[in-house]
């Protein structure tokens, strides 16, 4: 191992088979409370459709062997609980352990969404609670909290913004989308029923205000932007963007992915955008758990607001909270029941914690970014030269000239004991390095940061092999995907390694 | 890799070998060397309708995922079949083995708007000059 | 504050190694207009013992208590704490999307068990790694069904879930898929007559759910016969997965769209779910959401990726097959430790006493003066009743005695009124059922 990796060491690690492959007839993991009724023939109850044999290859496995499969399997994740996870534009951030544990309370947890309102009141007074936070962060005047994720949140605001434009007199028939934004943008514009125009980037990685005032014609119905962009760098016209829309009767929308810049100190209601959603995994640190669960709640301005999908909740005059469910103007339900309420409960939990000291993190997740960027200026090629919000945007052009891209260079810092950054992203960025430390870092790791990204650049200058081979500490090497994706395999079966 | 001079090109790096009235068309050297390890490609079936540089199908790498358009307008009449065990094909022999399909030309007139290999050629080292600015 | 880990003078060290005079300078790029110069008028900060304190609040609010009647697509259901101990372990709950396959094999390779569970399930070939919910999948199922048959008219059962129905109809709206209702017979389940005389050559797809909104079993094989007599698929919703340990799987469909809530997951209120679709493997390509498949290095040791991305919005973008990104992984890691834990045996015991309960507490029902069962079909562990009065009336009255009585069915159905929809699961004791029975006869009596 190099001596440049200080972070790490090795560590021993346990194989383990797939579950399947531990079964054996007869063990269990679980065992019922007897049955306290007489038992009903299911031949006779089901008839035909009576599934006599029990399902096919299920595991048979003892609790102890179950636990530890799952343990095991556990050791060979990275995670933000042992170190820095920089994934630009995921937002990966300390997750607080009381969210889970209030989220897990009785009364919350058990809570069914049909249950009758009068027993709901604790469950709406919390949704209630953080529309206000959440209206209090965004500057906007109404939101949603059903949707289920930042793609259905952008779903939920174009149906929005359709459904608007639609009362005004005409839908309209495009959606602008900057090359620079993340791929949920242009596919959910799709099924909003819009065609997608891209629009470039001008050389600043900004959006060309006067070219915008060219292409912003009474087809348009919005312009869907994310700000801070995916480079990190805030959209310094986004004003005139916002009035060179309303001009036309066209919308703003803003994908909030990187609303981790923006908490308590400044509020997109005020500058102009009509409406966005924001992702409760990222700002809110409600937990990633491996891809999920989300949830994006939509917030939007008054002329939206008759809009929402239904359920919406409003408080009755004696205080009561009530979901209604009568909305004639409703473009409809996204989801079934109450969203994800359970990932609401956490992202009030971490807000409640703050308070407005919220401001606070953002600083934090700034600092963390701009003092990674000036130690690796100059080191790693930098694209585009404005200032840094939450992350930084690096290239592999430098590295490229000895054949090490930035997907060897991600590999690599695996070694050294990070997990890699976002790689290939955004799309304008050839060989993107994308870095999001957040406001969990402490001065120590970015520096262990900085230092291993270093030991990295000097290795792919001296030794571009160890770096284009990478990783060499984990269980497994790269796999062939190529291979994976010709001749898919994506179950277990049977007799099969 | 030498490009045939029998056949004709597009701009989208598509060839077509044409042969009385029908065509065999297939994606350029370039084109899978751009992609890298063609995974999956899909393909339209024995009697679709093409029409000139529109979509005839796709053609997936992991990472990356290309319309193909046609050459020409026409029918299709035959479809490779082998490529839905083979995909590689389109790597390792992309002027060969590893075409795509064959059409019933509609207008012959159409292939006079093609590149032939010299014109294809030069179109490949001018966009290559652009992307190294 | 307690989760920031800096210190004052780190802060200052910071800004002085950017050379910034000031935390404000890096946010210069922010029009000075528009930055924030007071302070956001928000409750806190808490300390952990307040936030604690004021969910406690909110959480006595609620139903602790009370014994539950209700499932309507969301179920009670026997939980081992195994399960919330591994998906709170830090390795798999604060981990990302596993992109970065080598450090990220336990998430893959769980992925990988739980697409096979779902496929042992289901009766399918190819499952995906999650969708948002069962009603989003039974949605996303519709759409590929249309991009499979590149057909618009869609026919669903009436007695799909109201809210899936509600979801289906938001999505289609601006899809320009045409959404028509097929209605029930008399015995609860689709009525066969109806959707043979709707469905031409321009369907796409049938949608039924089952066990249906009612809780009776539809007939899949009679259905998928009449669907594909005229190429339709047959999209198969399932929104209590226990069932499926008793009930035979869909095996004839060609897309299932489970609800995975009952495998390990709390109510919670209506979320965070666990939705998937799986399919026949031929239609791999169309189907939305990410897929973990095997692969192996370079030494050929097994691995896991996920495979045939470009089917998804980070890649194919406009074109892709849904927007879905963000899943409910951590949910999908839920349910497969709680399947494995439960086993073949587990699962087919807990079907067993669901199926049991649900016959016990109907046979009593039943005997209640004016109490009657509503649809003679086959049922898992809900049933739908009709009473001699209004259920938000008799509902009003059991809510005194410490009951959540069932699911009116009136506000969805308002052909139904005076039905309810009662669930019990193997959560459900004999005495509260009978108490239950007692508590109904005597609201019934009264006057």
């Amino acid at each position: 191992m190099s001596d440049k990796i200080t972070k790490a060491s090795r560590h021993v690690s346990q194989n383990e088979g797939l579950i399947f492959e531990k079964s054996s007839p007869g063990k269990r993991a679980f065992d019922l409370p007897p049955l306290d009724v007489p038992a009903a023939d299911p031949a006779e109850a089901l008839g035909a459709n009576h599934r006599s044999e029990g399902v096919a290859g299920f595991p048979e496995v003892s609790e102890i062997e179950a636990l530890r499969h799952f343990t095991r399997l556990s050791t060979w994740n990275y995670a933000i609980d042992l170190g820095m996870y920089p994934l630009g534009s995921c937002t990966m951030k300390y997750n607080p352990r009381v969210n889970e544990f209030v989220a897990r309370l009785d009364g919350i947890a058990t809570e069914h969404p049909l249950q009758p309102e009068v027993l709901s009141q604790g469950c709406l007074k919390i949704m209630r609670l953080l529309e206000k936070c959440l209206l209090a962060i965004t500057g906007m005047d109404a939101l949603t909290l059903q949707p289920a994720a930042g793609a259905q949140g952008e779903l939920t605001g174009l149906l929005l913004i359709r459904a608007y434009l639609e009362s005004q007199g005409d839908a309209r028939k495009k959606v602008l989308i900057p090359d620079s934004a993340h791929g949920t943008n242009p596919a959910t514009a799709v099924i909003a029923g819009y065609q997608v125009e891209n629009i470039k980037s001008d050389s600043h990685g900004q959006i060309d205000a006067e070219k915008l005032r060219e292409l912003v014609t009474e087809d348009v119905a919005a312009l869907m932007i994310t700000n801070p962009s995916t480079l990190g760098i805030f959209e310094q016209r986004i004003s005139d963007i916002a009035a060179i829309l309303h001009a036309k009767g066209a919308l703003l929308y803003m994908d909030g992915a990187n609303m981790n810049a923006l908490a308590g100190v400044a509020r997109p209601g005020d500058f102009g955008v009509d409406v966005m959603h924001l992702n409760l995994h990222k700002t809110f640190s409600t937990p990633h758990g491996g891809g999920g669960p989300g949830a994006g709640p939509v917030t939007m301005k008054k002329i939206l607001e008759p809009f929402r999908p239904v359920p919406v909740l409003v408080e009755k005059a004696g205080g009561e909270l009530t979901l209604e469910q009568d909305r004639p103007h409703s473009i409809g339900r996204v989801k079934a029941f109450s969203g994800n309420f359970g990932v609401l409960v956490r992202a009030l939990a971490y807000i409640l914690a703050y308070g407005p000291g919220i401001r606070q993190a953002t600083e934090d997740a700034v600092l963390n970014a701009n003092y990674i960027r000036k130690h690796l200026e100059g080191v790693f090629a930098l694209p585009y030269s404005l200032p840094s919000m939450h992350e930084v945007v690096f290239s592999d052009a430098i590295q490229k000239q000895n054949g090490v891209n930035t997907m060897d260079i991600a590999k690599r810092l695996i070694d050294y004991g990070f997990h890699p950054y976002t790689t290939a992203f955004p799309l304008i960025v050839p060989g993107a390095l994308m870095i999001e430390p957040t406001e969990s870092e402490s001065k120590e790791e970015c520096d262990l940061f900085i230092e291993a990204m270093r030991a990295i650049a000097a290795e792919a200058a001296s030794d571009p092999d160890i770096v284009k081979h990478a990783p060499h500490t984990t269980r497994i090497g790269r796999l062939d995907e190529v291979t994976a994706a010709r001749k898919p395999i994506l179950r277990w079966s049977q007799g099969r390694k | 890799m030498v490009y045939p001079t029998t056949y004709r090109y597009t701009k989208d790096h598509e060839w077509i070998d044409v042969k009385g009235d029908s065509g065999t068309i297939g994606l350029t050297d370039y084109a899978q060397c751009q992609m890298g390890d063609i995974v999956f490609v899909e393909l339209p079936a024995v009697g679709a309708i093409l029409e000139a540089e529109k979509p005839l199908g796709t053609v997936e790498s992991v990472k990356t995922v290309n319309e193909i358009y046609a050459p020409v307008s026409g029918e299709v009449i035959e479809v490779n079949g082998e490529l839905k065990d083979a995909p590689e094909k389109v790597n390792s022999d992309p002027h060969g083995q590893g075409w795509l399909v064959k059409v019933r030309l509609k207008d012959s007139a159409e292939i006079a708007a093609l590149m032939d290999a010299p014109a294809y050629e030069a179109h490949l080292s001018a966009s290559g000059k652009e992307d190294s600015h | 504050m307690r989760y920031l880990p800096k210190s004052p003078a780190e802060r200052d060290q910071m800004l002085a190694a950017i050379g910034a005079q000031s935390i404000d300078d890096l946010f210069s790029s922010i029009p000075e207009r528009f930055r924030l110069r007071e302070s956001l008028n928000l409750p806190g900060p808490y300390s952990e013992a307040e936030v604690i304190q004021y969910f406690q609040e909110r959480a006595k609010e609620g139903s602790v208590g009370y014994t539950s009647f209700l499932g309507a697509g969301v179920y009670n259901h026997l939980r081992s704490v195994v399960t919330d101990t591994i998906i709170q372990r830090g390795e798999f709950l604060t981990s990302y999307t596993p992109y970065q396959a080598e450090i990220s094999q336990g998430t893959l390779q769980a992925i990988f068990e739980f697409q096979t569970l779902m496929c042992q399930l289901t009766g399918q070939e190819v499952a995906n790694a999650s969708m948002w919910d069962g009603s989003t999948a039974t949605t996303e199922a519709v759409l590929m069904a249309e991009r499979i048959t590149r057909r618009r008219r869609v026919l669903v059962a009436r007695s799909l879930h109201p809210e899936y129905r509600d979801v289906l109809r938001t999505y289609a709206k601006n899809s320009g898929l045409h959404v028509e209702e097929v209605p029930f017979g008399a015995d609860g389940t689709l009525e066969q007559k109806a959707l043979e005389s709707a469905i031409r050559d321009d369907v796409a797809a049938v949608v039924v759910q089952s066990p249906n909104f009612f809780g009776v079993i539809e007939q899949v094989p009679a259905l998928a016969n009449i669907g594909h007599s005229s190429g339709a698929l047959l999209v198969v919703a399932v929104t209590e997965g226990v069932s499926l340990g008793l009930v035979r799987p869909p095996a004839e469909a060609d897309i299932v769209a489970l609800e995975g809530q009952s495998f390990g997951l709390a109510p919670s209120y209506g979320g965070p779910f666990v939705g998937v679709i799986s399919t026949h493997e031929k239609f791999v390509r169309q189907m939305p959401g990410r897929l973990a498949g095997q692969a192996a290095d370079s030494h050929g040791r097994r691995g896991f990726v996920l495979t045939l991305a470009a089917r998804e919005q980070h890649i194919r973008r406009e074109k892709a097959t849904s927007n879905i990104c963000t899943n409910q992984a951590l949910c999908a890691l839920a349910a497969t430790v709680h399947l494995a834990l439960l086993g073949k045996e587990g699962l087919r015991e807990m079907a067993a006493q669901n199926l049991s309960k649900a016959h016990f507490a109907m046979n009593a029902l039943v005997k209640v003066p004016g109490v009657r069962r509503a649809f003679e079909g086959a049922f898992f562990n809900e049933f739908t009743i009709v009473l001699p009065r209004s259920v938000e009336t008799v509902n009003q009255q059991l809510l005194h005695e410490k009951f959540v009585g069932p699911l009116s069915l009136g506000s969805f159905y308002p052909e139904l009124t005076d039905h309810a929809l009662v669930c019990v699961t193997e959560t459900t004791t004999r005495t509260e059922i009978e108490r239950f029975v007692s508590a109904l006869g005597r609201s019934l009596g009264r006057n």
